[in-house]
């Protein structure tokens, strides 16, 4: 609000462009931009659709979930009750918190982010669109699949934790936990590609001006919680790796027999869950970070605060996980320290609840449905986040963990901290997203029945907790005390649902046919309000140059000028789509990002995905390999239409004081796509090297071989190889870089032959090795390592291959130096974990002493 | 209306204590580690009860509506108390008082050496029940834990098959079962009694119905109880017919002292006395929770399978004292 002189330099400024005629721009825009119809549908990229759709599809999931558990309280409303036999009630509660956790939570959590961010930091798309889209279908699919399972009775049922030894094939047989640990990792990967595109999104499509200290503090929490997806999802993707593989062909990582350990699962599996609560949290918390300042009419208090408290639950959060496990049975020390971490994470929740205080105290709060919900969100979530300081207590922790002490103290975390400030957001955006104002009478029923209806049912769940009643139990026996704590909490359950319903109801009415949306209705800030509402699916006619952290409070006409096409970017006769890339840190401009259109590759990418998943489910191996490569194949035509790809962008001309176009450079979205990805990668090895350093230190009855079996003269030269090919990769990058592409297709082929060569060297390396992987888990993880290891290399070597061909089609050369880079890192990546592997599985024994 | 109020008074906190009891509750404690984590418990309640109240009477005055704002001097200098007195100091204040107190309640929980060697327990679990053994006695029982009040107990608690968890709330906390480990658990009761032991970790089908009962005796009543289950296994040698009737149908999973070495069920040396009707339960189990492999015997002649199963009573019942 200082710089108020800020729209007339911007007048100044563009002064003299003459006005561009709003509705022919639009409809340029829209030739270039548009989604198209009929079952074109599927071949839509635009982060305002998909966003729509994710959010459309986790209700659904939402409502599915919810009804389970309303099962399930029916179920408990009386003592001695078994209308809901136990096998089918372990299904529901298993799937409760699956559904829940990865089928709603997160998605629709993404599809706002999708949805909001590229709008708020005043960008046209995301920066893969199609990447989108394909998240979106791997979302689509794998719930279906999963869904499928329950239609059929034959549900996963043993907890959405799958705890081995009880979800392995001796005691679940059968494919119910098959179709957990497939269709979860599909949708895994969904979720890890929204949470690598938001990465790349925020830190490289901001609009001009919008340094990293003034983007909105939205923005910093979907950073936090995509790097956390980053880092927190790739252990789950191994351990269910694993685990199927342990299901399927036998290999023993948790079988204690054979030197394998239940306790793995556990450590790789809360490794994951628990920086998942975050993941669900800090989005949730960065909504009520936005609405609260709009509806205090000030800029929130301690944005410095706020983005430090955010960073530090992101890393405070991957050091808590052991404090799940504190009756397994670990050694003193390593509880209290856990102990203690789990207490630290309530400094940075509580520096944001004071932050928030601090704002509404000093500004001048007006009352309207977004706040109802914030208001709820803070008692509930006040109220879960101590119940969780006094379960970090080991000795009261020890009392009542696995009891509905627990159940509540969850309830209390997610639906306070995650549902309540859901509905607050789309209560908030709701006339952006439907250009309708939501009502106020039933806005205040929904609420009031949700938040009575939820501490009816939780509050009193912590009681019948303490009174020793264990989770996960189909029914009690009468005169345990529980009969009237679980009457109560199954009366409010039904409340909340009549609430929730409500809200719906609401939601969809006004939706359809409430009240117009006035431009900015809640008079925000930031730039999704700039848009028309609802949005055109370029979101800006012209891209604006911000200078401070409210644009819309220091330039209140930006909507208008935007729309006048004022501001940068509006040239649009090329046909590209595009938005600018900015320095991640400065946001100077740097080059133009240009966008992919709506293609069908990733429909059916996914689609294929999906197959390959039926083939594993079915045991049909063949058809599962058979759609691998489809994918592989798909995947790879996909990337082929990249770059200066005549279907991306035949023109690389920009108008006289542009910046190049991307493709045109040596950085660009796709060489930190590829990072992050490999960030992703890096913490899937890190968990299978932390496996085999575990189960080589802690497991019950590890076995070593007599000898090694392990050919390591042939692994050795494996890997030295890759090295050598990165080197030599970098050595025509750098002449690239130099302007000389004249021997660069020669010794791309060159790479590509060295990428075969040491394929077959690792697997003859492999093959002399010997190993017997069904017999202990110490063949068993090497093996995993060597799959590991050969795929990369394998990958490396088709990248390779695909960049010779491009540099001889001329879609790679030093006037489009940019793709080679992102094969080097990759390249790179297989080069440090080849060599790791080697030091972890030959040189780390020879130092233990053991085989 | 005054005597109203005065029996609300008097009566409410009754009432509430009321609603704390159960066989299972940890609210109602009967040992020294249960005792310490209620306490830990009504400690916590209190001050979060505080803590919510606060936080929530300054949320709802600051919402209050109203279009004049604080001066931007005494803004700030709010801002600032509010984040470094909640946000930091609060939460970590609040840790380091209960980390004083945690801390030294955990370590009192924990199985340090003692100058009276603790009782040792074994608990083995399996989908779904329990098997005890008392190794200097060399006594095994299944589905019923007795042990001395007023006396450490040592329960060394592992599993056979899945993860379970060991816990009897009233007497402490609980500790996972896992196959391939051993954990230690440190209870003891203050005063005999009889408790509940409940599973408490997801175990499959029969989950919820994983619990048996505890059964604190006093150090005389123990020992004559321990005595009990060593009794000499004569008697069952008395009717031969029967005995490898027995044999013959039930050996191959089930261990009788002095008869059969079995273990894949429940050790049936002292049966009879943990359970009074046999028959009952063989010829029923399969219409019960919870869910167990033994065979419906429907290849027995009906007579047969009520003659091994009354001898099997009368062989294993406790005897008249």
């Amino acid at each position: 609000m200082t710089d108020h002189e800020a729209p007339l330099s911007q007048e100044r400024e563009h002064g003299g462009k003459p006005l561009l005629d709003a509705a022919e721009q639009h409809n340029k825009l829209v030739r270039v931009w548009g989604n198209p119809g009929g079952l074109r549908v599927l071949t839509v990229v635009n982060h305002t659709a998909i966003g729509r759709y994710f959010m459309i599809t986790g209700a659904v999931f939402f409502i599915i979930g919810g009804l389970m558990a309303m099962l399930m309280r029916t179920q408990l409303a009386l003592p001695g009750q078994d209308w809901i036999p136990p096998h089918i009630y372990n299904q529901l509660f298993t799937m409760h918190g699956t559904v829940m956790m990865f089928l709603f939570a997160v998605p629709i959590l993404e599809g706002v982010a999708l949805y909001v961010i590229p709008k708020m930091i005043g960008a046209r798309d995301l920066a893969f669109p199609r990447l989108s889209a394909l998240g979106y279908y791997c979302y689509l699919f794998g719930g279906i699949i999963l869904m499928t399972s329950v239609v059929l009775g034959i549900a996963p049922d043993t907890g959405w934790f799958m705890y081995t030894p009880l979800s392995d094939a001796v005691y679940t047989p059968g494919l119910s936990a098959d179709f957990w640990l497939i269709g979860i990792t599909f949708i895994e990967i969904s979720a890890v590609a929204a949470g690598i595109e938001l990465v790349v999104s925020i830190m490289r499509t901001r609009t001009e001006g919008m340094t990293l200290q003034t983007m909105p503090l939205f923005a910093w929490y979907i950073l936090a919680m995509s790097l956390m997806i980053v880092f927190g999802f790739p252990p789950l993707i191994l351990a269910s790796i694993l685990l199927e593989l342990e299901r399927a062909a036998g290999l023993p990582f948790y079988d204690v027999l054979r030197g394998g350990d239940p306790i793995l699962w556990q450590h790789l599996f809360w490794l994951f869950g628990h920086p998942e609560v975050y993941i669900i949290f800090l989005p949730a918390a960065g909504i009520i970070s936005t609405i609260l300042p709009v509806f205090a009419r000030r800029p929130m208090v301690g944005y410095r605060w706020v983005v430090v408290s955010v960073i530090s639950t992101a890393f405070i959060s991957f050091g808590l996980w052991v404090h799940h496990m504190f009756t397994v049975g670990i050694p003193q020390l390593a509880q209290a320290f856990f102990s203690v971490a789990s207490m630290m994470v309530a400094v940075p929740t509580g520096i944001q609840i004071f932050a928030w205080l601090a704002t509404l105290w000093t500004g001048r709060p007006v009352f309207e449905v977004p706040m109802l919900w914030t208001i709820g969100f803070l008692v509930i979530f006040v109220i879960g986040g101590l119940t969780g300081v006094m379960l970090a207590l080991v000795p009261f922790n020890w009392q009542v963990h696995d009891t509905h002490f627990v159940v509540a103290h969850m309830h209390y975390v997610l639906v306070g901290g995650m549902f309540f400030p859901l509905v607050a957001g789309l209560y908030y955006w709701w006339p952006h997203l439907t250009g309708r104002m939501p009502s106020k009478v039933l806005a205040h029923w929904g609420f009031w029945l949700t938040f009575v209806g939820f501490n009816l049912t939780f509050l009193v769940m912590h009681l019948t907790g303490l009174l020793g009643m264990p989770r996960r139990v189909y029914t009690y026996d009468a005169g345990m005390g529980w009969n009237w704590p679980n009457l109560v909490s199954s009366i409010g359950g039904f409340v909340m649902a009549a609430g929730i319903a409500v809200v719906i109801l609401d939601l969809v009415l006004h939706g359809l046919a409430g009240r117009r949306a006035r431009i900015n209705p809640w008079q925000a800030d930031t730039l999704e309000w700039a848009t028309a509402t609802p949005p055109a699916p370029y979101n800006f006619v012209s891209l604006p140059k911000v200078s401070g952290r409210h644009p819309l409070w220091e330039q209140p006409d930006l909507p208008e000028t935007i729309a006048e096409g004022r501001h940068g970017l509006t040239s649009i006769n090329h046909g590209r789509r595009e938005t600018w890339g900015t320095d991640p840190v400065s946001g100077r401009i740097r080059e133009i990002i240009h966008l992919p259109g709506n293609s069908w590759w990733p429909f059916f990418s996914a689609l294929a995905l999906a197959f390959m998943c039926i083939g594993l489910l079915a045991k049909v191996y063949v058809i599962a390999l058979a759609a691998a490569l489809v994918a592989l194949g798909l995947l790879l035509r996909w990337a082929w239409e990249n770059g200066t790809h005549p279907a991306a962008a035949p023109d690389g001309r920009t108008a006289a004081g542009e910046p190049p176009l991307h493709s045109r450079t040596f950085d660009g979205p796709g060489l930190w796509g590829m990072g992050v990805t490999l960030l992703a990668n890096g913490s899937l090895y890190m968990s299978l090297l932390f496996g085999w350093f575990y189960l080589w230190t802690v497991a019950p009855q590890w076995q070593l071989p007599e000898h090694s079996h392990l050919h390591w003269p042939l692994l050795l030269a494996a890997s030295l190889l890759m090295p050598l090919g990165w080197l030599w990769l970098r050595r025509l990058i750098a002449r690239l870089r130099a302007g000389d592409d004249a021997r660069l297709q020669q010794g791309l082929w060159w790479l590509a032959l060295l990428g075969c060569g040491q394929c077959l060297l690792l697997i003859a390396g492999w093959w002399r090795s010997a190993l017997v992987p069904g017999d202990t888990a110490h063949d068993a993880v090497i093996t995993v390592f060597l799959m590991y290891t050969l795929l990369h290399c394998a990958l490396a070597t088709v990248m390779a291959l695909m960049q010779a061909w491009r540099a001889r089609r001329g879609y790679v050369s030093r006037l489009a130096p940019y793709e080679p880079l992102l094969v080097e890192y990759w390249w790179g990546y297989s080069a440090v974990t080849t060599m790791v592997s080697f030091a972890a599985l030959v040189l780390w024994p020879l130092g233990w002493g053991g085989a | 209306m005054r005597i109203a109020f005065n029996t609300v008074f008097k009566f409410a906190p009754l009432l509430l204590l009321a609603a704390c009891d159960g066989p299972q509750s940890t609210l109602q404690p009967a040992g020294p580690a249960a005792h310490t984590a209620a306490l830990l418990w009504w400690g916590m309640f209190i001050v979060a009860t505080a803590v919510t109240v606060m936080v929530t009477v300054f949320w709802l005055w600051a919402m209050r509506p109203r279009e004049t704002m604080l001066p931007a001097l005494r803004a700030r200098q709010l801002q600032k108390r509010l984040i470094i007195g909640g946000g930091l100091l609060l939460p970590l204040g609040a840790s380091v008082v209960l980390l004083a107190f945690g801390i030294p309640a955990g370590h009192s929980m924990l199985p340090l050496a003692t100058d009276e060697p603790p009782l040792r327990i074994e608990v083995t679990a399996r989908q779904w029940w329990w098997q005890v053994h008392y190794p200097e006695a060399q006594v095994t029982t299944a589905n019923e834990l007795h042990l001395p009040a007023g006396r450490p107990v040592d329960v060394h608690v592992s599993s056979e098959d899945v993860i379970h968890s060991f816990w009897v709330p009233r007497l402490g906390g609980k500790m996972d079962m896992v196959p391939g480990r051993v954990n230690v658990l440190r209870l003891s009761a203050a005063e005999p009694g009889v408790f509940r032991a409940q599973c408490a970790e997801f175990c499959g089908l029969g989950h919820a119905h994983m619990h048996m009962p505890v059964t604190a005796h006093t150090e005389p009543d123990f020992q004559r109880w321990l005595a009990q289950q060593q009794r000499a296994p004569d008697e069952r040698q008395a009717e031969p017919a029967l005995a490898s009737a027995f044999r013959e149908h039930c050996s191959e999973c089930h261990a009788l002292r002095g008869v059969s070495q079995g273990g894949a069920g429940p050790d049936l040396t002292t049966i009879g006395a943990r359970r009074t009707d046999i028959l009952g339960w063989l010829t029923q189990h399969a219409q019960q929770p919870p869910p167990t492999p033994a065979p419906d015997h429907g290849q027995l002649a009906p007579g047969q399978l009520a003659d091994i199963a009354d001898w099997l009573q009368r062989s294993t019942e406790a005897p008249n004292d």
